[in-house]
């Protein structure tokens, strides 16, 4: 058996198996090799940790993407170690949206968001949906006017609650809807490694 | 106008490098051209007696009156005498240096209450200004 190796029959529970209770040994055998998916040693990564100082209800400064420099209230991290966070979207425009730490200021500003229910607002939600009017080759070079993102019913609904319990909280804190519709920015004296958040 | 601040016995100065720094203390004898003996007193200000360079020190108006090289419990009792903690904490200096503290520890959405408080008073002065000239 030197330098043969047949597949299917690697271990003396499989040969076993492959040649049954009549004693034979199998009669087919397969004349080629069929590559076989090496072992991987590859880890599975987890999840990050989410930092201490980022907890449901946390006000957070985003640093990149298109919304940059907004104030928002994350309120919960997903199982991808995501943050969902909620501008709300009526006061400064970021819808329910994941974002990750570490692009991310945690402010000690703490909101009680334990009546705002996102129980149901997974990754999965997240998901990408290949859209129906997608635009072909001969749209993308007719030089027009790009069509507007399409927002679908179920998301604005989901907003719509979210934002109703959460506007409830950011209410009761006199100045703190102002203060989560302003952008966040240096100034010339600012010395952000100094500064306190 | 010459100088008002000096290196003596009994000047109050404020340290403004090291570990000390930022506190109070008194100075009791003159070393030499660079350095200078000063004490807290230790049980008010909590600096010991010790030799520290005018580099690190910061003179204020304040002085004491004691002998040169006092003792720490006569240096306590003239600071009590001159109520020099309630002096010093009168002056705009150590407003200015508390106000500054305070600034710095100013949560993110203190400072927006901040911004907002000053636009508010520079809205109503610039209205009492506008109903001055008119």
């Amino acid at each position: 058996m030197v330098g043969v190796r047949v597949l299917g029959i690697t271990g003396p529970k499989k040969a076993a198996k492959a040649a049954p209770a009549t004693g034979k040994s199998a009669r087919y055998y397969p004349a080629d090799d069929i590559p076989r998916p090496k072992h991987s040693r590859a880890k599975k990564h987890n999840a990050p940790k989410v930092r201490a100082s980022i907890t449901p209800g946390t006000v957070c400064i985003l640093l990149s993407g298109r919304f940059r420099g907004k104030r928002v209230v994350c309120l919960k991290s997903l199982e991808s170690g995501l943050l969902l966070v909620s501008g709300p979207y009526k006061v400064n425009g970021v819808p329910l949206r994941r974002v990750n730490q570490r692009y991310v200021i945690a402010t000690s500003t703490k909101l009680d968001v334990s009546k705002v229910d996102v129980s149901k607002i997974n990754d999965a939600y997240f998901a990408r949906v290949e859209s129906a009017n997608k635009e072909g080759e001969e749209e993308f070079f007719a030089n027009d006017a790009p069509k507007p993102a399409i927002v679908s019913d179920q998301r604005k609904a989901d907003q719509k609650t979210v934002d109703a319990a959460l506007m409830k909280v950011v209410e009761s804190t006199p100045l703190l809807k102002n203060y989560l519709g302003s952008n966040f920015s240096l100034k010339k004296h600012d010395r952000p490694h100094k500064m306190v958040f | 106008m010459g100088f008002s601040r000096y290196v003596e016995v009994g000047r109050i100065v404020l340290i403004s490098y090291g570990p000390n720094a930022g506190s109070l203390a008194t100075v009791i004898d003159i070393v030499d051209q660079n350095k200078c003996l000063i004490d807290g007193p230790e049980e008010i200000t909590g600096v010991s007696r010790q030799v520290i360079p005018y580099r690190r020190i910061a003179l204020t108006d304040l002085t004491v009156k004691i002998q040169r090289n006092a003792r720490a419990k006569q240096l306590k009792s003239a600071w009590k005498e001159g109520d020099v903690q309630a002096k010093w904490e009168g002056s705009s200096w150590a407003k200015k240096l508390e106000a500054k503290k305070k600034r710095s520890g100013l949560s993110d959405f203190d400072r927006f209450k901040v911004m907002v408080a000053k636009q508010q008073k520079s809205r109503i002065i610039a209205k009492k200004m506008k109903e001055l000239k008119a």
